[in-house]
């Protein structure tokens, strides 16, 4: 809109992280105002927090309060709290999907047996790990990891190059090819497998309908559109697939170096100044675009629908050309000088529709400073829930983690459960949701990017050494002799 | 008949546990979220008892050793919970959703009780269930036929334990009453001791006893927590408020 230099100034600021999103601001939430930075510029300084007037938009807790008159604003300890507050929610929206993708992938270790034998190997793990000596796995399995993540690296350079020429063609043939073959070829593996594992029959004119059906429903999902509990399920089985995939085809030791280098590799990638992943995530900021669906999970829609052009939404028309909408970052919208200048609603925020400004402005809860916060997020995405009858709660935050992560996290829990101890199994498990739990909180101190990785991957590994060697004997005799601590 | 012992069993240690977790727990995300946390700290403390229990290869064989640690390493862990969350009380209540969480300062108390419990249930018998689903069982040739429902109700006895122990824990810092502390930490050691007796399968010299203690903890903790016996009476009737 007017302030294209305003918003690349302030991109910098809350651009964002490739694995792990939170986004403050809440659409059935009334704006009360905050102050925060007293050093930033005027509209940086006012700070919306929010209040929650209704039941909430992703039907955890359902509520109503009657509508409170301004208030003064809080202080800042509040805002921190305010901030948690959403974060809170959103831990538990990534809790659950990372949790039913590990259940699947342990679930399929635990009755498939086909993805714990090993025998054939990936051809960027040239070194099989066969001799017996301890030196040798060593480095075979450093050599490996170092292949595989020069392979990865290349890969997000490519990415890069191939993003910032604008050449969408190629990234999306690409992505849609990969999804392909996921979709249809692992897919059908999987089935294969599953079914020889279960010994049940079946014709190959009933697989084919039924993997035609699944693999053309994905790619439409995660490509086009459809229900986001959908596209959710299929990402996730997606991530589950590459994990099986990794797990099977990796030797063992370069698993766990795979592992640990991956998530340094997360760790440069997002934090360093030149790093791929940041590059990207701010590229796609700038250019107000949303990260291709195929490369993240969202807890709500990557695009945005019809819908989303309601009557009276005036600036948002030539905000949202194209039928799959953009992102929204909240600076593009909140440093509006002059909008803000026009009155409260107006300049709160382009981004929300008529139904909120109306609604905001009969509770009468903006005042004439406010603004949408722009330093809350990481990255803000405004899109309807499909759950959501009314248009009145079009808009809802994504919470946002890469399909590496996932697959990655399943592929530590899913090799701790192929050694068939629960225990190690289910301290890992704990480990990293504990890790993704603390990269969240530090999300929402620091604000700003952050890989979702290495807290995570480091307690997950530390807890299954330590699991494996020391806790699995302890814990064992423990049970045999049935001693309760 | 394996599978059946296997949800007979599962189902006698974490049916309880698990109602309490969906209708108590489950509805607030901080709630889960400090769940978890006690749950990664039993982890904690268990790991580092493990490790102790390693160090001291001598004594790996008598477990009654690393027991004592373990014990004494939960203690401070729980220790930990509670500074922990009366640190942080105020944040939490803040960005709980629902905002009559924290009205009973005892609250947060059971669910990090909750979440200590489930963990050292599930490390207590999780491996037995996984090998109680066959194709062998236990007791027809040598070993007892009640390995399985004893582990099962021990673990039950231990998670509802160690909830009602965080309770009277946290309340007796809250209250500068120190005795409560001495119960938690006395009658945690009394049912771990007697848990030692299981392996000369004198199950009922142990099952019975713990629950007894399981009861009189119960008792402890529901007065800690602000109930009487009015409020008692009154739990049961409808809720119409």
């Amino acid at each position: 809109m007017s302030n294209t230099g305003r918003y690349t100034e302030e991109v910098t600021e809350h651009t964002a992280l490739m694995d792990g999103h939170i986004a403050e601001a809440h659409p059935d939430r009334k704006v009360a105002i905050a102050r925060k930075r007293k050093s930033k510029s005027e509209t940086q300084r006012t700070y919306g927090s929010v209040e929650q007037s209704e039941s909430s938009g992703s039907g955890v807790v359902h509520r109503s309060t009657p509508p409170v008159p301004p208030q003064a604003p809080p202080s800042e300890p509040q805002i921190e709290e305010l901030e948690l507050k959403y974060g809170a929610r959103h831990v538990i929206k990534l809790f659950v999907p990372v949790t039913l993708c590990m259940i699947v992938v342990v679930a399929t270790m635990s009755s498939i047996t086909f993805y714990s034998t090993k025998g054939v190997y990936l051809a960027y793990t040239p070194f099989h790990e066969e001799s017996p000596y301890a030196v040798t796995k060593v480095w075979n399995a450093i050599a490996n990891s170092l292949i595989l993540l020069s392979v990865i690296a290349l890969m997000t350079v490519l990415l890069i190059v191939l993003y910032k020429k604008r050449c969408y063609k190629i990234i999306h043939g690409w992505l849609i090819l990969s999804s392909l073959m996921l979709l249809f070829l692992f897919s059908y593996l999987y089935v294969e497998e599953a079914l020889r594992a279960y010994n049940i029959p079946m014709d190959y004119i009933t697989l084919t309908f039924v993997m035609w059906n699944f693999g053309v429903v994905g790619m439409i999902v995660i490509h086009w559109k459809g229900p986001l509990r959908l596209q959710q399920a299929y990402l996730i089985f997606i991530a589950a697939l590459m994990a099986l995939v990794f797990i099977k085809y990796l030797p063992e030791w370069t698993t766990w170096v795979v592992l640990a280098v991956i998530s340094i590799w997360d760790l440069v990638a997002v934090l360093t100044p030149k790093g791929p992943l940041r590059i990207l995530v701010e590229t796609a900021q700038e250019r107000n675009e949303p990260i291709f669906p195929a490369l993240i999970y969202s807890s709500t829609v990557m695009y945005c629908l019809a819908a989303t052009t309601a009557p009276g939404a005036a600036g948002e028309g030539e905000q949202r050309p194209r039928e799959l909408r953009p992102l929204n970052p909240h600076g593009g919208q909140g440093a509006e000088g002059g909008d803000r200048a026009s009155g409260g609603t107006g300049g709160a925020a382009a981004g929300f529709d008529a139904a909120w400004h109306a609604r905001a402005a009969e509770q009468r809860s903006l005042r004439v400073d406010s603004t949408q916060p722009p330093h809350y997020t990481t990255r803000v995405e405004r899109h309807p829930m499909p759950a959501q009858p009314p248009p009145l709660d079009d808009e809802e935050k994504g919470v946002k983690l890469g399909l590496g992560d996932f697959i990655f996290y399943s592929v530590l829990v899913g090799k701790a459960s192929s050694y068939g101890d629960w225990n190690t199994t289910l301290a890992c498990f704990v480990a990293i949701l504990i890790g993704l739990c603390l990269t969240l909180l530090l999300l929402a101190i620091l604000k700003k990017a952050l890989p979702a990785l290495p807290i995570s991957i480091t307690f997950g590994l530390i807890f299954y050494f330590a699991t494996r060697w020391a806790v699995k004997p302890f814990a064992d005799a423990l049970a045999a002799e049935q001693v309760f601590i | 008949m394996t599978l059946a012992e296997f949800f007979s069993c599962a189902l006698l240690a974490f049916g309880a546990p698990l109602v309490m977790f969906s209708l108590t727990v489950a509805i607030d995300p901080v709630r889960i979220i400090i769940m978890i946390a006690a749950a990664f700290g039993w982890l904690l403390s268990f790991l580092l008892s493990s490790l102790i229990w390693y160090a001291v290869w001598p004594l790996r064989s008598y477990l009654a050793f690393g027991m004592v640690f373990a014990i004494i390493l939960q203690e401070l862990c729980r220790y930990g919970m509670y500074v922990l969350l009366r640190k942080t009380e105020a944040g939490l209540k803040e960005i709980s959703e629902n905002h009559s969480v924290g009205t009973n300062k005892l609250e947060m108390a059971y669910v990090s009780g909750l979440g200590f419990g489930t963990m050292s249930g599930a490390f207590a018998i999780i491996n037995v269930l996984a090998d109680s689903i066959g194709p062998g069982t236990l007791g027809l040739r040598s070993g007892t036929e009640y390995f399985f429902v004893t582990s099962a109700a021990m673990t039950l006895c231990m998670i509802l334990l160690n909830t009602f122990w965080s309770v009277i824990f946290f309340s007796g810092f809250d209250d500068k009453n120190y005795i409560k502390v001495g119960w938690v930490i006395v009658s945690h050691f009394l049912v771990s001791g007697l848990s030692l007796l299981n392996s000369r399968e004198l199950y009922a010299a142990t099952i019975l006893p713990s629950y007894g203690i399981l009861v009189i903890t119960a008792y402890i903790a529901f007065r800690s927590a602000g109930g009487s016996s009015k409020s008692f009476i009154e739990s049961f009737s409808t809720r119409s408020s």
